[in-house]
């Protein structure tokens, strides 16, 4: 039987891996997860044969207690990911991300309870290794569990706070401090109280490292916390000695950090930045004299819309939040009847996370031919006679090229404003995501259609129909 | 059992191979990916399993328990909500589908 498990997990490490390499291109992508997730359902059902699960004085209770957390923590996951909006998804992986980190952690936990009833300190019942890598997840773990938790609060509007404390990054460095001590000592000696503490500081310095950090900074914290699950998973499955756990949570950790990487230089932000200062924070930069935005009706938006050669629609988040992507894909098919060539420019970190705002339009039906990232479509802005910007603000705003006092100096922006037309539809005047007043509102070619997103794009389609 | 060196060549080409993964992911699927690796790292359940299946206290079987409940969690819904966006990307990748285009 232990070689059938041994050789179970093994192939389930294999799926894994193939499941993530086809996820990685649209055509493979939706038969990687399904590889992946038979994968999963096979390790599953062998660790029910595990000798020592089966030889366990406690058999029936253990048995009952595993398929009722099943039954309960997949239940409710079934049930909340499948109800879930797509605006939504990031905090909803965030909390799943959470859980996985938690899970980690409690495995720790009950190596280093069974070590505290054995009287000694971690290093005395795991040996060495074991016991560091067995402190160090769960040292991750509960951070990502903790951490994840109050990133899912803050992108779910369930928490609005962005500071507790006076000089925080100085209470995170001693909290870390004294958690690292901590971990020292349960390598030398544990016992409940001590293991209680640990855990509960871990708690505390999740939440702590979260709660400063800005909205906009959010995936980057999201795919840390996904790689820091990771990295406690195949901790922790050293310490089980199971081979699909070191794999698959070493190659997640490795991929996650990547991708972390990845998201942290597409908003210009290193990571260690986004920890360490809020976007929007800082004194505002010296405003300029006094700005107008110039107001536009939805009827003449439509009319210049209409008559374009080439349109090209810049979403952000805010359409998502309004729904307003299927309004705006009809609007598109509008324009593209009239002959209007209609493209759509999608900034890497458009929506909550790299990829979301694709996910969001291919939801609504846009087909992929007609969006365009970043690098492929800036040159095109100059011969395009209208950009329409809705819902997005920081990707868009040329203080990132010109004002080396804005936060977002140097992030790579849709250079909107050289289309001869800008049209913005904003809910408001106030500023974006970040916080950083966008010059591009107050520019000449600019028009501000003002209103809901959805309400706006209606009145659009409206305008061009009734020509 | 998996211990020392051989531990640390696993620890190496697994890191290895998520780095080689996500090397050449195009942006759009960025958000799936890190949801399907979400999914991956959902195998802890296998160890929350094995982890209460072999509780002898209280304590440990109700901390055990928790590890199973949050790691299906994880699984589950992470499962669940990769394969809803991925399913998206489905429809809107044949071609010929696209009336503006």
């Amino acid at each position: 039987m232990g070689l059938v498990i041994d050789a179970s997990y093994l192939a389930a490490a294999i799926l894994f891996i193939v499941g993530l390499k086809q996820m990685s291109s649209p055509v493979t992508a939706r038969r990687g997860i399904v590889w992946a997730g038979l994968g999963m359902l096979l390790a599953t059902l062998v660790t029910f044969g595990t000798p020592e699960l089966l030889q366990s004085e406690h058999f029936v209770t253990n048995l009952s207690l595993i398929l009722a957390g099943i039954a309960a923590g997949g239940g409710y996951a079934w049930i909340s990911g499948k109800r879930v909006a797509m605006t939504d998804m990031p905090q909803m992986i965030a909390m799943y991300n959470g859980m996985g980190g938690g899970a980690a952690a409690t495995i720790a936990a009950v190596e280093l309870l069974k070590a505290s009833e054995a009287g000694g300190g971690a290093e005395a019942y795991l040996g060495p290794d074991v016991a560091i890598l067995a402190i160090l997840g769960a040292l991750i773990g509960t951070i990502s569990f903790s951490g994840s938790i109050i990133a899912w609060a803050k992108l779910d509007g369930r928490l609005h706070l962005s500071r507790l404390l006076p000089g925080q990054h100085i209470v995170n460095a001693l909290l870390a401090i004294v958690l690292l001590a901590f971990s020292v000592m349960l390598y030398f000696t544990t016992d409940l109280t001590s293991i209680s503490i640990f855990f509960g500081l871990a708690l505390v310095l999740g939440v702590f490292i979260t709660v400063p950090v800005g909205g906009a900074d959010m995936p980057v914290i999201i795919s840390l916390f996904n790689a820091l699950t990771g990295l406690a998973v195949g901790f922790e499955g050293y310490v089980l000695g199971n081979a699909a756990m070191i794999i698959a949570g070493i190659v997640v950790g490795s991929a996650g950090s990547l991708l972390t990487h990845l998201m942290a230089v597409a908003m210009n932000r290193s990571v260690a930045n986004v920890f360490f200062a809020g976007v929007g924070t800082g004194p505002a930069s010296a405003d300029s004299g006094p700005r107008e935005m110039k107001e536009i009706q939805a009827q003449d938006a439509g009319i210049l819309m209409a008559f374009a050669s080439q349109a090209i629609i810049i979403p952000g988040y805010g359409m998502a939040v309004a729904q307003a992507q299927h309004k705006i894909w009809e609007l598109v098919q509008l324009l593209g009847e009239r002959g209007v060539k209609v493209k759509f420019a999608i900034h890497p970190v458009a929506g909550r996370m790299p990829g979301h705002m694709n996910v969001l339009l291919a939801e609504a039906g846009v087909p992929y031919d007609m969006i365009y990232d970043m690098e492929d479509i800036n040159a095109d802005f100059s011969n395009t006679t209208v950009a329409l910007v809705i819902g997005a603000n920081d990707v868009v705003n040329p203080s990132a090229k010109t004002d080396t006092a804005s936060p977002l100096y140097g992030m790579p922006i849709l250079d909107a404003m050289d289309a001869d037309n800008v049209i913005v539809i904003k809910r408001g005047r106030g500023a974006g995501f970040s916080g950083v007043e966008n010059p591009l509102f107050f520019a000449d070619n600019t028009r501000m259609l003002f209103g809901d997103g959805q309400k706006a794009a209606s009145e659009l389609i409206q305008a061009v129909k009734e020509l | 059992m998996i211990e020392g060196l051989a531990a640390i060549y696993i620890f190496l080409l697994a890191g290895f191979t998520g780095y080689e993964i996500i090397a050449r992911v195009p942006v759009i699927l960025h958000t799936p990916l890190m949801s399907g690796s979400n999914f991956v790292h959902g195998i802890v359940l296998v160890g929350a399993m094995y982890a209460l299946g072999i509780a002898e206290t209280g304590t440990e079987q109700v901390i055990g328990f928790f590890a199973v409940l949050l790691a299906a969690g994880n699984a589950v819904g992470g499962y669940v909500v990769t394969e809803r966006m991925l399913e998206m990307f489905k429809s809107s990748n044949k071609p010929g589908e696209s009336a503006g285009g």
